[in-house]
């Protein structure tokens, strides 16, 4: 075996997080914002049948940037970890959590030992009985992960489009009010007026469903809600 | 490596799969029922009795008394054995009450894990096809006794109408006609059924049926206990509509069993 150049591990760590950021930017963004009956994520997705956006277990969802192939296995591996933790103990004992944190080593593992990092960036998220009690976890590519409240913007421009969302947010907003706010923001990252409703993939976790608080809103609902259908009711 | 003990094992991000079964028996076999360890008839655990279903027009209804016995004493008065399996399906159980209801809780579990990954339900045959398998696996345990039949009832969106879908021990399956019943008090309940259940039911009358079919199974087998109107316990009754697998409400269920009661009591006066 050849002797490889010395790599410092500075170095080393700087191009593997330069690598994972340039695939993640490149990817369109998730809006991920909290209003008072639950939480809602929107993105730009053409697509009807690859999401972004996921159920993971009753109360939690999951949403992620970067190489589909990447974040479908991750997703996978996060409804096989909550379903057998809820199988072996007991349903409410899966959390978003502890589902952060298997995420967080198994990513982090990846970014230290794995011949390339990988390029996803992800959200867990959690509804409670009230919003004071909703998670919501973003996970690097890197494995850290920040806790954070209310609202949180994924890939592409995230640091602008943050920033358009945080400016706007107050707390009490209802589904209407979160949800134009989301498309007035990923609209304005992708250089345009306004996104058409059949290109944004939106889902909401609703606190105020029985068990499974996971909900895609289809085409129709959305339009409506955003107030973009005339032939539909009037809209304040 | 201390950080590769806390990542996700590579089982749990391995594709193909869409079967939380198949996913536990790899990863975690000691979760699942199994006849290892021992030998012989294991006798004096509690047993479900009967199970009722039949189809009307929109859908289809199922309902289970509240009895559990072992030998000849009442295990429990309210045990539930009619589960809605998902939004379009309702199962029933028959025979060792523990490892069946273990095994609804596994299917309704499958069930959902596969339109979790897949991102859509399962078809009705292909429910009823991994009921199926999940039962063969239990042969052996139902060879020492602890035997367990279900009943899978359900809206086939694809044909439109509700199917009743009833077991053996070895996991054959039988598609049967409009309404069907196992457990103990199953022969009676037949009876019942095939005398009360007409084409066109609507769902307040087929709730009707099965109730009445229940009332007669308890009427003549010891094991499958009649309404409970000093408790309050009455049977468990799952409708299946387009609208999703809904618990009939005991208020329902009183009314109902009251008026069954009620027409009985002027046949005999």
């Amino acid at each position: 075996m050849s002797m490889p150049f010395y790599v410092s591990p500075e170095q080393l760590m700087k191009d593997r997080a330069d690598f994972a950021r340039k695939g993640i930017a490149r990817g369109r963004s998730v809006v991920v914002v909290g209003y008072d009956d639950g939480i809602a994520f929107a993105t730009v997705n053409a697509s009807r049948a690859l999401h972004k956006v996921s159920e993971i277990y009753d109360r939690i969802a999951f949403a992620a940037v970067g190489k589909y192939n990447e974040f479908e296995q991750l997703r996978v591996a996060g409804i096989r970890y909550a379903d057998l933790r809820g199988f072996s103990y007991d349903r409410s004992d899966v959390r978003a959590r502890g589902l952060a944190n298997a995420y967080a080593q198994t990513i982090g593992a990846a970014f230290t030992t794995d011949s390339k990092p990988l390029e996803v960036e992800l959200v867990v998220a959690e509804v409670g009985a009230s919003a004071s009690e909703d998670a919501l976890y973003r996970l690097s590519y890197d494995g850290s992960v920040a806790d954070l409240r209310d609202h949180v913007v994924l890939g592409g421009d995230a640091e602008t489009l943050g920033a358009a969302v945080a400016e706007r947010w107050r707390p009490g907003l209802t589904l209407k009010e979160v949800l134009r706010l989301a498309a007035e923001v990923l609209a304005h990252g992708d250089e345009q007026r306004s996104v058409p409703a059949e290109d944004l993939e939106v889902a909401v976790l609703d606190r105020t469903r029985a068990r499974r608080a996971f909900r895609r809103v289809g085409n129709r609902e959305l339009a409506t809600l955003l107030g973009v259908a005339t032939d539909e009711g009037p809209d304040s | 490596m201390t950080q590769d003990h806390a990542r996700l094992p590579a089982a749990f991000g391995r594709p193909g799969s869409s079967s939380f079964v198949d996913f536990v028996a790899e990863h975690a076999p000691h979760l699942l029922p199994s006849a290892a360890g021992g030998e012989g008839v294991v006798g004096g655990v509690p047993h479900g009795t009967t199970i009722v279903a039949a189809t009307f027009d929109g859908g289809v209804v199922m309902a289970g008394d509240r009895r559990a016995t072992a030998g000849t004493h009442i295990a429990s008065r309210d045990i539930e054995k009619v589960f809605p399996a998902d939004e379009h399906a309702v199962v029933g159980i028959a025979g060792s009450a523990g490892l069946a209801l273990e095994l609804v809780r596994l299917f309704q579990l499958e069930l959902e894990h596969y339109e979790k990954i897949e991102g859509r339900q399962l078809s009705f045959d292909g429910k009823a096809n991994r009921l199926a398998t999940m039962l063969r696996s239990q042969l052996g345990l139902a060879l020492r006794g602890l035997a367990v039949v279900p009943l899978l009832a359900g809206l086939d969106p694809e044909v439109g109408r509700g199917r009743i879908v009833s077991y053996d021990v070895t996991g054959g399956r039988y598609e049967e006609r409009d309404h069907h019943a196992v457990g103990s008090g199953a022969a009676y309940a037949r009876g019942s059924l095939k005398k009360r259940w007409r084409r066109g039911l609507d769902g307040d009358a087929a709730v009707r049926v099965v109730v009445e079919a229940l009332v007669d199974a308890a009427d003549d087998d010891s094991a499958t206990g009649g309404p409970d109107a000093l408790r309050d316990i009455w049977p468990v009754v799952v409708l299946v509509t387009p609208a999703g697998a809904v618990r009939v409400s005991d208020d329902v269920l009183a009314s109902v069993t009251g008026a069954v009661l009620t027409e009985r009591r002027e046949a005999c006066a």
